[in-house]
């Protein structure tokens, strides 16, 4: 198993119209997707979490020397670069992610039409090698070259 | 002892030579076995109400739970599913325990287990047939092979919350050994051993993986090289030779070497041809690839890697040190950067940025 961060920004698909326009029924047509979407991997067992996040008027930069923490606004970037949202799976293998984050890219835009989003995925840091051989083969690679 | 395992072997082809399984013995349960079960079920109470009430009872508490254990590990389930339903129906792990062990919210895994449990609840609830038992046996004992995995790479941290999965794995292939002694059965649970043995001197102090040459041998856990070497040996010979049993005689070559240099790697070289005739994994390739260099030197080693997808774990790194042994220095810094930028984990990935700045740095 592995676990993936799939990211969703605010980049659109080829329709760049805002949301703002889209009628109701496209709205909830979109949100029903990803609700659906998501109660599925929750019932599968692969959704470990996921949120939308807030937007870029709410965020704060902290800098810190470890005695006085410095906070800003920020980050400053240009608005399709913010991160809306995200969730994170942990799938059988890298294909499982890849499809999931396919079903994201899908959700119906304007005219119930699939909006194409970008969606990163991220490979999340394990805490080991993903088995035994896969161990072995790194132990057995003879000694450390000196 | 590896020998005779070679020449057994030699005997195997894909096709040939049908697995001999013995019966299980299910209707002859002992009364030492019992009494095994009944210690071990003082240690962990058990549940095994995963598909219907179990029967109060000695031998039919055995039969239950070896049958629950053929349903936990129904190949309709994907394997992370029956592990989780493994732990959960016959390990007796809660399920708050089995997230911690897999590093995900318990909602995840309770819904996780819920979905496997619906998946087997239309399924028989008795032991296959014998006809089905190989096929069967062979998920039981891939399930446990995994859920070693996960325990045996996943134990760099000594985060004591933590349920240990390689220990879980042993004591349930312990179980399957107990009412069934087919050569891979034995073969499994000596890997187990032979390969848990080397397990306080993996890692060091900061967990950082050590590699096997440079282990402190005298840390390994001398009684389970014994008893994984002794049940080895018992095996050999009597049945179909399977990729358990050879596995495990490659890690009961190197628990037998007192010294790195002491490794005899020209059977180990032997031992995965075997190995990669029988399964074709390109992971059994790599560790061929690994023998082959220490037989024959890195050319031959790299000769092995071009055959095998440059994108699997560990293929770069593999590649990087035998290019440094070769001597060519820029082969191996590519090779060392291209594995760092593809590490999975965060001590692998220490390591292999540490292999890029001593290489830079020696030739800038």
């Amino acid at each position: 198993m592995a676990r993936y961060l799939l990211i969703v920004d605010f980049q659109s698909g080829p329709d760049e119209s805002p949301m703002s326009e889209w009628t109701d029924d496209e709205v909830a047509a979109h949100l029903n997707y990803y609700g659906r979407l998501n109660a599925e991997l929750i019932a599968n067992g692969e959704l470990v979490g996921g949120e939308v996040l807030t937007g870029p008027d709410l965020a704060k930069v902290v800098r810190s020397d470890g005695v006085t923490p410095v906070i800003t606004d920020g980050p400053f970037q240009e608005f399709k670069e913010w991160i809306a949202g995200y969730q994170i799976v942990d799938v059988e293998s890298e294909e499982r992610a890849l499809e999931i984050a396919g079903l994201v890219s899908a959700v119906p835009g304007r005219g119930g039409v699939p909006t194409q989003q970008p969606i990163q995925v991220r490979r999340i840091m394990d805490d080991g090698p993903s088995g035994v051989e896969e161990m072995n083969a790194y132990l057995e690679t003879a000694s450390n070259p000196r | 002892m590896q020998e005779a395992l070679i020449a057994a072997a030699r005997h195997w082809s894909a096709d040939g030579a049908p697995a001999q399984p013995r019966g299980w013995l299910l209707q002859t349960a002992t009364r030492r076995m019992v009494d095994q079960w009944r210690s071990d079920t003082a240690r962990r109470e058990r549940e095994i109400r995963v598909a219907s009430e179990p029967e109060t009872g000695t031998a039919a508490e055995v039969d239950d739970t070896l049958t629950v254990l053929f349903l936990c590990c129904h190949p309709v389930l994907s394997p992370t599913s029956a592990i989780a339903l493994t732990l959960r129906a016959v390990g007796g792990l809660t399920t708050a325990e089995i997230a911690r062990a897999f590093l995900v919210p318990e909602s995840t895994m309770a819904q996780r287990i819920s979905r496997a449990k619906q998946r087997v609840a239309g399924e028989r609830f008795s032991m296959p047939s014998p006809e089905e038992r190989p096929d069967r046996r062979r998920s039981v004992l891939r399930v446990l092979y995994l859920m070693f995995n996960e325990g045996y790479v996943g134990s760099t941290g000594d985060d004591l919350t933590r349920v240990d999965l390689s220990d879980e794995a042993i004591r349930l292939a312990r179980h399957v050994h107990a009412a069934d002694d087919d050569p891979e059965v034995v073969g499994l649970l000596a890997l187990m051993l032979l390969t848990d043995a080397r397990r306080p001197a993996r890692t060091d102090e900061s967990g950082t993986p050590v590699t096997l040459a440079d282990q402190d041998r005298s840390l390994w856990d001398h009684a389970r090289i014994a008893e994984g070497t002794a049940l080895l040996d018992g095996a050999i010979g009597r049945g179909a030779v399977g990729e358990y049993q050879l596995q495990a005689a490659i890690a009961a070559i190197h628990d037998s070497a007192t010294t790195a240099d002491a490794t005899d790697w020209p059977q180990i070289l032997a031992l995965y041809e075997l190995l990669e005739r029988m399964t074709a994994s390109p992971v059994v390739a790599l560790n061929r690839a690994v023998a082959a260099a220490m037989v024959h030197g890195p050319a031959a080693g790299l000769a092995v890697l071009d055959g095998v997808d440059g994108t699997l774990p560990r293929v770069d790194q593999l590649k990087a040190h035998l290019h440094e042994l070769a001597g060519a220095h820029d082969l191996a810094l590519t090779h060392y950067r291209r594995a760092a930028g593809r590490a999975t984990n965060v001590a692998e990935r220490r390591y292999l940025d540490a292999q890029v700045a001593r290489l830079a740095g020696g030739s800038a």
